[in-house]
């Protein structure tokens, strides 16, 4: 029965900034092996520096490989992908990838507002959306327009993030969201 | 299309508005990649206060200087100097080499926006002592972006992050001798511009209009759909001399491409390509 249930999302994306890498991480281990949801992780990060964050993300969630997606790239299931530095990843019609340079949002690049939006657009309600620890306001609005369209979303407690910032930002906005505890993610994500 | 606190452009809309851009003023954004060109059009209305595609393409039609307001959102010119600093120090160790054999180096930089990256290739070749015989094509689709290219004239508050990049990209020199500070803003000295040439040029309308040794579009292909990167990699495989060198921005790929098979990649970390005849 585990096919059906997975049905309800074609994608789940994780957008996260200051503090969130562990609870990313954490969540990432929770996820079955046999899922075949696609995986998008946006999160806030250096620009301009040479970056092994999706190395370093793969090992320590035990995932063979987190693919930083190229322009135009196929969004493959049960592939996890990870939000190239210094572009905005924007989601296509027929599941593919579109990165863009435009301004940064909330002084970020990528944004996750941006990918939440584009995921909108694109995939409706069948989107997991998640929002985790981070020091500013980006997602906020992404994710409760996610939410205003039927769409799964949760925030991280910010009582319990070590940023609260970004969390608390949606929950401001929007009543339609679930805020859970790193825990509780994870046992949703184990559910999937 | 059409989600709750959004301004309003249906399928047909949009159809309608790209053909009456064509029509109007010749710029045809039909094969523009749809999902940025949503939102940039989105953002626009509702900069605009504009809730529907219908106000939206009554504006526009009627409105030259409207337009040209569009235009400037459509048309991303976000740029950095020295963006990628890996992608310099690249083109530095591998390309520049190569190009020192010609005695008289051609260079197209397509999608040059406001300068920004031109002027960085400038003391990179001026650092490798070939400024003085390289010859820059600098093109743009929005002219606004070129007037301002041309006066060498930056924001100072990016400099700090410049310089930065700058340093990463192995620079030689001192990043503040390539520019006079005024103010809030710097001038990139003309030594490193005389050699630039801004000239408009639209990728999808336009054709070749020289051979060159050297072709850089990073970034701005993105904004296309597949059909249309096809198209302009064909462009830029006919204005390449014989084993001429094709840079493209860190997440573009020549993956989707029927031009792959006549380019060989000199590194896999960064997007540069060789014309393999």
């Amino acid at each position: 029965m585990i096919a059906l249930k997975q049905d309800i999302y074609d994608i789940i994306i994780i957008g996260g900034s200051a503090g969130s890498i562990p609870v990313c991480i954490s969540l990432l281990t929770a996820l079955k092996k046999e899922q075949t949801v696609p995986v998008i992780l946006v999160i806030h990060r250096m620009r301009n520096v040479v970056s092994e964050l999706d190395t370093l993300l793969a090992k320590e969630a035990g995932i063979r490989k987190i693919m930083e997606p190229e322009d135009k790239q196929a969004i493959l299931p049960g592939k996890v992908y990870l939000a190239p530095q210094n572009y905005h990843l924007l989601f296509e019609e027929g599941g593919s990838f579109s990165l863009d340079y435009s301004d940064a949002v909330h002084y970020s690049r990528p944004s996750i507002d941006v990918s939440f939006e584009s995921a909108a657009e694109v995939y409706g309600k069948k989107v997991l959306a998640v929002l985790l620890s981070g020091a500013n306001a980006d997602g906020a609005k992404g994710l409760s327009l996610l939410a205003d369209i039927g769409a799964e979303c949760w925030v991280q407690d910010p009582d319990l993030a070590e940023y609260p910032a970004m969390p608390a930002a949606a929950i401001a906005i929007t009543d339609k969201i679930k805020v859970l505890s790193e825990e509780e993610m994870k046992q949703r994500l184990r559910d999937l | 299309m059409g989600l709750p606190g959004r301004p309003e452009l249906l399928a047909h809309e949009l159809e309608q508005l790209l053909r009456m851009l064509y029509k109007v003023y010749g710029y045809d954004f039909t094969d523009y990649s749809k999902s940025s060109l949503l939102r940039r059009i989105l953002k626009f209305m509702d900069e605009n206060e504009l809730h529907t595609g219908s106000q939206l393409i009554q504006l526009l039609a009627g409105d030259t200087a409207a337009f040209q307001a569009f235009l400037e959102t459509i048309t991303v010119n976000v740029t950095e100097m020295f963006r990628d600093p890996v992608f310099y120090t690249t083109l530095r160790e591998k390309v520049l080499p190569v190009l020192a054999t010609y005695p008289q180096i051609n260079i197209w930089h397509a999608g040059c926006s406001t300068g920004e990256e031109v002027f960085s290739l400038c003391i990179l070749l001026f650092e490798a002592g070939l400024l003085h015989r390289t010859r820059i094509y600098a093109t743009d689709i929005n002219a606004a972006n070129l007037e301002k290219a041309r006066t060498g004239v930056l924001p100072m508050h990016h400099m700090r992050e410049y310089t930065v990049n700058y340093r990463q990209a192995g620079g030689k020199n001192d990043f503040s001798d390539y520019y006079t500070a005024l103010y809030d803003h710097v001038i990139i000295n003309k030594e490193m511009r005389e050699r630039v040439v801004f000239l408009q040029h639209n990728l999808v309308t336009d054709r070749s209009f020289n051979e060159f040794q050297l072709v850089l579009c990073r970034n701005v292909m993105i904004y296309f759909n597949k059909q249309l990167q096809n198209k302009v990699l064909k462009l830029f495989y006919d204005s390449l001399s014989s084993l001429g060198f094709l840079a493209l921005g860190m997440k573009e790929s020549l993956l989707f491409s029927e031009q792959k098979s006549k380019f060989s990649a000199i590194d896999p970390a960064v997007k540069i390509f060789r014309k393999k005849h």
